[in-house]
């Protein structure tokens, strides 16, 4: 069967270039980036090119970037690391669970969380953030691009905010960095997570920006890892990996290739509603990362859909799975003020580096007849008059 | 409407949903389709989260519940994995709580002593499994439940039948599945003995073989349904409606207090707290005056009853008395009884010996030998 994969947002397939990187690190330059000899020398060689990489993606000096196993816990780190009980926090109600649900942590521990609302475009509006500061607040935390819908937030206005207030600023950057150019002072962030298994590196990899003088208190201890602010011996593989994955969503970026992606995205995007009624898009007109759209499909079940996709090939995702795999509404469409139904009936297709126009076609081919297949089963739906004179021309 | 047989769904070019629990019974049903060759599709429904009510009211905080545990759909997982079929969770939390749980809930605090499962057969399970299944494209859906179904050309009706293995008989819990059901139902597991299931399991190389079966209510830890609903209505924000009242005698003597007729099932002889010369039963709940009424055993015998919300399955309608034997509990052998219609939706059981303990709330099943003729709920 062909297999089509549009969940790059969920993980990627690592880069051949990127694998042949990381090759050598599991065998013959297998050291210990800590020890003083030759091998360990040659690993933290590798570690020290692949944190040169991961600033040059975001602006930053390779001196404040911190590797972590990933995402959630570069997430984690930046939260647990800053925050004490008394302290407030300010969030939003459309981030990943890495953040909310360390939000929620501290919430039991002695913590105040604002979770600032997002309008139907899935905008954060940063007089909100203004609004919600507090004497005790210590850390602002909101993601720059949404995992769900890859909407883009207006972070500037939000890093001045935090600068004026003098309050900590993170941002949880896993979807928007290397789809789209990061620069941590054009944020004005002091704390920024990235992943390398969104940008084509491998699982288990990711990274923390924290920006020189921030004091964090590490999440476990051990050696001086790090810089004493992430204990354990360096994955050096996996750093290395995302080093090269960094640098070449750097080059991709340089050369335009994400307006190539995006090309593809709005085809994909402008397809499906052509050929689809009572269909729409969740967050479109504002900026969104190039690789992502979330579109709703009134009168079917995304669950269903994910199923039925699958068994004829392609991959995609719908809200969040729990830990059983079911899956629940999507938190991030009920905060734009979908209803339940509508946010049931979302999909998530997000692209990749490896995704052809070929890969598009198919899923303008499938979904329709799919989706068409199942609403003919939908107690809801009542197929409009005319529809088939419409399909028959076109 | 006649659900005739349809020949292209025969051939083993079809596609059917098995709904998988994760126990022996259903993952063996797996095992054996794929070994027959046939296109699958494993499907768990996630019906309750067994972690939403932990700790609260008394419940325990570990998660023993059997319903959704993150253990059975694992062990699903892993037998779709071992014998290669693709395997998917499908939520239908909301649907259950609507019509199982908070049903069950009404019915213990209105006196009556329900039956979760067959409401779950009934309302949720195999309307939606076969709704899912027909939406990613399968035909048919089979399950590991022990029972029979057959197409009968003399009437033209699918028929539900009891299993082989008559000490598994599941058909009590069926009762009210539809034709239109039955003709896309798969019991797989109707013509063998549990030890047999077994053995099929060790022979396709399944781990969890030797796993013990689950005799509770799914979603009820431990089958201590009264702390349930306490932490249920707690966890709703509601109180537990004041449901104390008198006991009182078959004569109308008043006897005692008694703590909430949610507490108490027909039958029931421990835990009244009225100390008498004679051993007392509980002979009907009152839910309207919040009374338990007591008596002795002789009391306890019932010559008929009264099932509503009928579904009929063997036959079409019940324009004549009919001589049957009548279940009325899930432990019960069949009593030779006849039925006869008594109203719209209703029908009057009349028994040939008395009965102990007709409960209101449980099913009435009516079989012709092994067939089911159909069922409804005792009033």
């Amino acid at each position: 069967m062909r297999r089509v994969y549009l969940d790059n947002n969920a993980t990627t397939p690592v880069l051949p270039e990127v694998l042949d990187a990381m090759r050598p690190y599991f065998g013959e330059r297998f050291g210990n980036a800590s020890s003083i000899h030759h091998f360990g020398q040659d690993a933290r060689a590798a570690v020290e090119q692949a944190r040169e990489s991961v600033a040059a993606l975001l602006g930053a000096k390779a001196s404040e970037v911190v590797f972590t196993s990933g995402g959630t816990e570069a997430d984690n780190l930046a939260i647990a690391g800053l925050v004490s009980p008394g302290d407030h926090i300010i969030s939003s109600r459309i981030e990943h669970h890495a953040v909310l649900n360390t939000c929620q942590h501290f919430e039991h521990s002695g913590c105040e969380v604002t979770y600032v609302p997002v309008d139907s475009r899935g905008w954060i509006d940063p007089e909100e953030v203004r609004r919600a500061l507090r004497p005790n607040t210590k850390l602002i935390s909101l993601m720059l691009a949404n995992n769900e819908t890859g909407v883009l937030q207006p972070l500037e206005e939000v890093g001045k905010i935090a600068a004026e207030a003098d309050v900590y600023f993170h941002t949880d950057a896993v979807q928007a960095a290397g789809k789209v150019a990061v620069n941590v002072d054009a944020i004005g962030c002091d704390l920024l997570s990235i992943s390398g298994h969104k940008i084509h590196g491998p699982q288990g990899a990711g990274a923390l920006y924290v920006r020189k003088g921030t004091r964090l208190q590490p999440l476990f201890y051990g050696g001086r890892h790090e810089r004493s602010r992430r204990a354990g011996t360096e994955n050096v593989p996996g750093i290395v990996g995302l080093g090269k994955a960094a640098e070449v969503a750097l080059h991709g970026l340089q050369r335009g290739e994400d307006r190539k992606l995006s090309a593809e995205r709005d085809r994909l995007q402008a397809g499906l509603l052509d050929k689809i009624d009572e269909a729409g898009v969740n967050g479109a007109g504002g900026p969104r990362v190039p690789n992502t759209t979330s579109i709703y499909f009134d009168h079917v079940e995304g669950e269903a859909m994910v199923i039925a996709f699958d068994l004829k090939g392609l991959a995609v995702s719908t809200g969040a799975a729990c830990s059983s795999g079911a899956i629940e509404p999507s938190h991030v469409l009920m905060a734009m003020g979908l209803t339940a139904d509508r946010a049931r009936a979302s999909i998530r297709f997000s692209l990749g580096k490896q995704t052809t126009a070929e890969d598009v076609d198919f899923v303008l081919e499938l979904v329709p007849q799919t989706v068409a297949r199942l609403r003919d089963l939908s107690p809801s739906y009542h197929k409009p008059a005319g529809k088939d004179v419409l399909a028959a021309r076109s | 409407m006649c659900w005739l047989p349809e020949v292209e769904l025969m051939n083993s070019s079809s596609t059917i949903a098995v709904a998988m629990s994760g126990g022996v019974d259903s993952s063996t049903v797996a095992a054996m389709l794929r070994a027959e060759g046939h296109n699958l599709i494993g499907l768990t429904m996630q019906l309750w989260n067994q972690r939403r009510l932990a700790g609260r009211e008394g419940m325990p905080e570990s998660v023993q519940g059997r319903c959704c545990s993150l253990d059975d759909v694992y062990d699903a997982r892993r037998v779709a994995q071992h014998i290669g079929i693709p395997y998917y969770v499908v939520n239908h939390e909301e649907r259950f709580e609507q019509e199982v749980v908070r049903p069950f809930v009404a019915e213990y605090l209105s006196g009556r002593t329900p039956i979760p499962c067959s409401l779950c057969n009934n309302h949720l399970k195999f309307a939606d499994l076969i709704r899912v299944a027909r939406q990613v494209g399968a035909d048919r859906i089979a399950t590991g439940h022990y029972a029979r179904v057959e197409f009968d050309d003399a009437s033209r009706r699918w028929q539900l039948k009891r299993p082989r293995d008559l000490s598994k008989d599941q058909t009590y819990f069926l009762f009210g599945l539809t034709q239109e059901q039955l003709s896309r139902t798969l019991f797989p597991l109707g013509n063998m003995t549990k030890p047999e299931v077994r053995e099929a399991a060790r022979r396709h190389g399944l781990a969890l073989a030797e796993k013990p079966d689950s005799q509770e209510i799914c979603f009820v830890p431990g089958g201590d349904y009264k702390r349930f609903i306490d932490a249920y209505l707690a966890e709703q924000g509601g109180e537990l409606p004041d449901t104390a009242g008198e006991l009182i005698t078959t004569s109308g003597e008043v006897v005692g207090e008694h703590t909430g007729i949610h507490n108490f099932t027909v039958g029931q002889r421990k835990g009244l707290g009225v100390a008498t010369g004679s051993p007392l039963y509980v002979i009907q709940i009152s839910g309207a005056q919040k009374q338990v009424i007591v008596g002795g055993e002789e009391s306890l015998y019932s010559q008929s009853l009264t099932a509503r919300r009928i579904n009929l399955i063997s036959v079409a309608d019940l324009r004549q008395p009919m001589r049957v034997t009548v279940k009325i509990r899930h432990r019960h052998e069949p009593a030779p009884a006849t039925i006869e219609k008594a109203g719209e939706d209703e029908i009057a059981v009349t028994f040939d010996e008395a009965q102990r303990a007709v409960t209101p709330g449980q099913a009435a099943v009516f079989y012709d030998e092994d067939v089911v003729v159909g069922g409804g709920w005792i009033a």
